[in-house]
């Protein structure tokens, strides 16, 4: 049995001469929190755009769930089951809560434009089962009591929470996290921790770049840390805040 | 969620079947009839504009591909015109890919750009090929409509069948706002990264909405040659395309009812206008056809820098503020 | 005999081609400079051109104003016109959406293209060349001397282009603004005021253009949407946001323009500039000059 659900192999992006990614290999456990930390413009986010297809790689491979993506498109990507957030939160402010997650499901159904034209929305089966699931997930993050808000009313807090169950509603294999924490109270942090396990028990695989380190040492299986585009170390959370080479990168020596 | 959009129909439809009993004139029905034409190419737009993002200045093409392949396959190789008005959505659909696909591909407002020159195209085309078009004198004779062996052969006939073809558009049309691809379009509008991170081809569902937009006009234009049985490159050209964008940004890009207000307030005001210049007329005030341009622009200016979400939502907005300032009164009395 | 014909057939259409396109190559800077500043393709582009040549028009056979004289006060009217545009529809908007923008160019060039026809009415106005119309001949063409004023004004304005973003304050001011306006504002450059310096600056291309293509053309109101989109043509050929291909690309679509016009169909004239558009938007959207990667940066 193959444990892994990502491969990331010699990966490198560079931007005209900049090297944003450098020969990275990197592994990520199935069913696992794997953490990427790493001093501000280490390649963190760059790492997330490779692999959730905003970019595309200049060298090197990504396997996931034995299948190459490199170079996939976001939307094939997202089909085959890898979710993402946004360090800046990507919502849609003019549409409801409901009908944020809504979208979410949108791979997993199917109806056309031209089949919809035909009936109006109440009488189409599918439209409402989209509908019925996507309660599930507003119940999982407990955003029942917005549901009919505009989501761009909302705090941040709270359109975190719905970027998150957007993502999940797609029932992911993999869920990508780019500073989930960033702007988030000390209260919201920690529901945030409990939220990320609780994902971890539905068997979907988290990955998650944070500059929070309490929360990244409270919850990661795995930590990998990023310096200059490239693996300086990876471990667990106690033997990574051990080890030297990681001390000094933060320290910037 | 849209319960009020259908319910909005059957309202529209009420008002729609009402009207020709209070105005009684042929002359207004017939500017009626315009407006039909109109409105059915700004719903096309509107879905285009207020769900994908996107401006097309080349939709007036799109109405001429309908109206002159009505006029040609009907005059002068004796189609059936419901035949005709079939091959003239084909084309229009093929046009609207090979514009769509290359400039849709691409971030940005490549399409506008890319119709207008379209646009451009088609209209010089029109007057330049003599031989094919008539060029500037046009077609004439072309055959007026006959469903199930009766003509539609009288202002109020095309009236009523015209503003049914509207309706059924509208709903239609609304049938896809209220969908999992309507959605999938306001996502794109909304954030073209999460869009694309949920699952959605964002390029391709704006390409076929931008096709589907091509569809209602090319279908407005092939109504519009069998009503005046007569066409040439007029109204087709750039001017007309950018009236058709007016006309849905006046009335709401964001909702399709926007559009179909906009378009028929738009297209009654000329009358509207002449008519206020007669009853004032000695006082030194004329109206002219030549003010249409500048009084379309001024509305157009007006609207997007004061109520960028049009008069739709405007009056909206308005009604719910009259409506807080009331409940609020009647609550401080008790 | 035949071939020298030929020749000078080929040189005469040359000639035309480079005539017209200088002045979209001068529509064209007008886009970029806009663009540049702004993010947005202003439609009202070809209005400032139609504007400056009536203006001129005015000035010189109603007036009697001379022509050196005009010329500057007309620029000056149409740049001040662009300043109001700027101040009046595009500085108050908040929360800029790009379509709004887009649109909102849209209505002003509604608005001044109805202006011109309600002062100018319907007709295309003659206009004197600024130094008389007997052409020299060259190799068997003709070249008028108004053509030698559209070149040569062409090349001044190209020269004081680039002194003014290279060694000018304002210009370099403007130049930052355009690269990483968010840093630019850092250093203390007030990009509001960059935004209305280039409707200044472009509404005064779009004007020069405009009269001095009036001798040769007859203007009237109707001509703005056809000239600002073969300027449209050019910037895009040339890389939007690229002064100087745009004004490279603006004389190939001339002469491309010219050449079609001459040996296939003078009727299909103006479709041929507006093909060579799309053509190039479709397969290089970054112009013949551009480089992909970057072009992928710009939205419009």
């Amino acid at each position: 049995m193959n444990n892994t659900i990502l491969e990331i192999i010699r990966l490198k992006k560079t931007f005209g001469g900049v090297i944003a990614v450098n020969d990275l290999d990197l592994t990520v456990a199935k069913e696992s929190i794997t953490a990427v930390i790493g001093p501000n413009g280490a390649g963190k986010t760059t790492i997330f755009n490779l692999t959730a297809g905003f970019l595309a790689p200049t060298s090197g491979s990504l396997i996931f769930d034995n299948q190459d993506i490199s170079g996939k498109k976001s939307y094939e990507i997202a089909r085959l089951g890898i979710s993402r957030t946004f360090q800046h939160v990507q919502i849609f402010p003019e549409m409801t809560v409901l009908e944020n997650i809504m979208i979410g499901r949108h791979v997993r159904s199917r109806a056309g434009l031209f089949v919809s034209s035909l009936l109006p929305y109440f009488l189409r089966k599918e439209e409402s089962k989209i509908q019925e699931d996507a309660e599930k997930y507003l119940e999982f993050v407990g955003l029942q009591p917005v549901s009919g808000k505009h989501a761009g009313e909302l705090s941040l807090g709270n359109q975190r929470m719905v970027e998150i169950a957007r993502a999940l509603a797609s029932e992911p294999k993999l869920l990508l996290l780019d500073e989930p924490a960033s702007g988030l109270n000390a209260r919201e942090t920690l529901l945030l921790g409990d939220l990320i396990n609780k994902i971890k028990d539905t068997r979907i695989t988290v990955m998650l770049v944070e500059h929070d380190m309490e929360l990244v040492m409270d919850i990661s299986d795995h930590v990998a840390v990023i310096n200059f585009g490239q693996l300086i170390a990876t471990g667990t959370p106690s033997s990574v805040q051990e080890n030297q080479d990681v001390i000094s990168a933060y320290l910037g020596e | 969620m849209g319960t009020k959009d259908y319910l909005g129909i059957i309202w529209f439809s009420i008002i729609l079947v009402v009207t020709p009993f209070i105005i009684g004139n042929d002359y207004y029905i017939g500017i009626l009839v315009f407006a039909a034409f109109n409105c059915l190419s700004c719903i096309g737009l509107s879905l285009l504009m207020g769900y994908a993002g996107q401006i097309s200045l080349g939709h007036a093409a799109f109405l001429g591909i309908g109206a002159y392949s009505s006029a040609l396959l009907t005059v002068k190789m004796g189609w059936s015109p419901w035949l005709a008005i079939v091959l003239g959505i084909i084309l229009a659909v093929i046009m609207a890919l090979v514009i769509g696909i290359p400039s849709l591909r691409l971030k940005g407002h490549y399409l506008a750009m890319a119709t207008l020159g379209f646009g451009s195209i088609i209209h010089i085309v029109t007057v330049a090929a003599v031989d094919f078009t008539g060029g500037p004198a046009g077609i004439s004779q072309i055959p007026t409509l006959n469903i199930f062996g009766f003509p539609i052969n009288s202002d109020v006939k095309y009236y009523a069948f015209i503003w049914i073809i509207v309706v059924i558009g509208l709903f239609f049309a609304l049938n896809i706002i209220h969908s999992r691809s309507g959605r999938a379009l306001r996502a794109i509008h909304g954030s073209e990264d999460a869009a694309g991170s949920s699952g959605i081809h964002t390029s391709r569902y704006k390409i076929r909405i931008f096709v589907i937009s091509a569809i209602y006009s090319s279908i407005a234009g092939s109504f519009y040659a069998h009503y005046v049985n007569y066409i040439d490159p007029g109204p087709f050209g750039i001017m007309h395309s950018v009236l058709l964008v007016t006309m849905v940004a006046v009335g709401g890009m964001h909702k399709v009812w926007g559009a179909v207000i906009g378009s028929i307030l738009l297209s009654v005001l000329p009358e509207i206008l002449s008519t206020i210049s007669e009853v004032v007329e000695g006082y030194g005030i004329e109206y002219k056809p030549d003010y249409d341009t500048l009084i379309y622009g001024s509305i157009l200016l007006a609207i997007m820098l004061f109520l960028p979400g049009g008069i739709f939502q405007g009056v909206g907005d308005g009604f719910k503020r009259l409506k807080k300032l009331f409940t609020r009164k009647t609550s401080s009395a008790v | 005999m035949n071939h020298s014909n030929q020749f000078s057939d080929l040189l005469q259409f040359v000639f035309m081609g480079i005539q017209r396109g200088s002045i979209y190559a001068l529509v064209a800077m007008g886009f970029n400079i806009i663009y540049n500043a702004t993010g947005v393709i202003n439609f009202a582009q070809g209005e400032f051109v139609v504007l400056g040549g009536l203006i001129m028009v005015s000035m010189t056979t109603m007036l009697h104003v001379p022509i050196v004289v005009a010329f500057f006060l007309s620029t000056l009217v149409v740049m001040i016109a662009g300043v109001i545009m700027e101040r009046f529809t595009i500085n108050p908007v908040k929360e800029p959406g790009i379509l709004r923008l887009i649109i909102i160019t849209i209505a002003v060039s509604i608005l001044l293209k109805g202006i011109a026809m309600c002062i100018w009415g319907k007709d295309s106005y003659h206009m004197d060349h600024f130094s008389g119309d007997t052409p020299f001949e060259i190799f068997g063409a003709t070249i008028l001397p108004q053509t030698l004023w559209i070149i040569g004004i062409l090349v001044i304005i190209v020269f004081f282009f680039i002194l003014f973003f290279n060694h000018t304050m304002i210009g370099k001011s403007m130049r930052a603004c355009a690269i990483n306006r968010d840093a630019a504002r850092l250093v203390g450059i007030n990009d509001r005021l960059a935004v209305m310096y280039s409707f200044a600056i472009s509404a005064g291309i779009g004007a020069i253009a405009g009269i001095i293509i009036t001798p040769i053309i007859q203007m009237d109101y109707g001509r703005g949407a056809l000239l600002g989109l073969k300027g449209f043509g050019a910037a895009v050929v040339g890389g939007l946001g690229n002064s100087i291909g745009a004004v490279v690309a603006g004389i190939i679509l001339g002469v491309i323009e010219a050449l079609g016009a001459g040996y296939i169909s003078s009727h299909y004239m103006d479709a041929i500039a507006l093909l060579i558009l799309l053509i190039v938007l479709f397969l290089r959207p970054s112009g013949i000059m551009g480089s992909s990667e970057a072009s992928r940066l710009k939205d419009f």
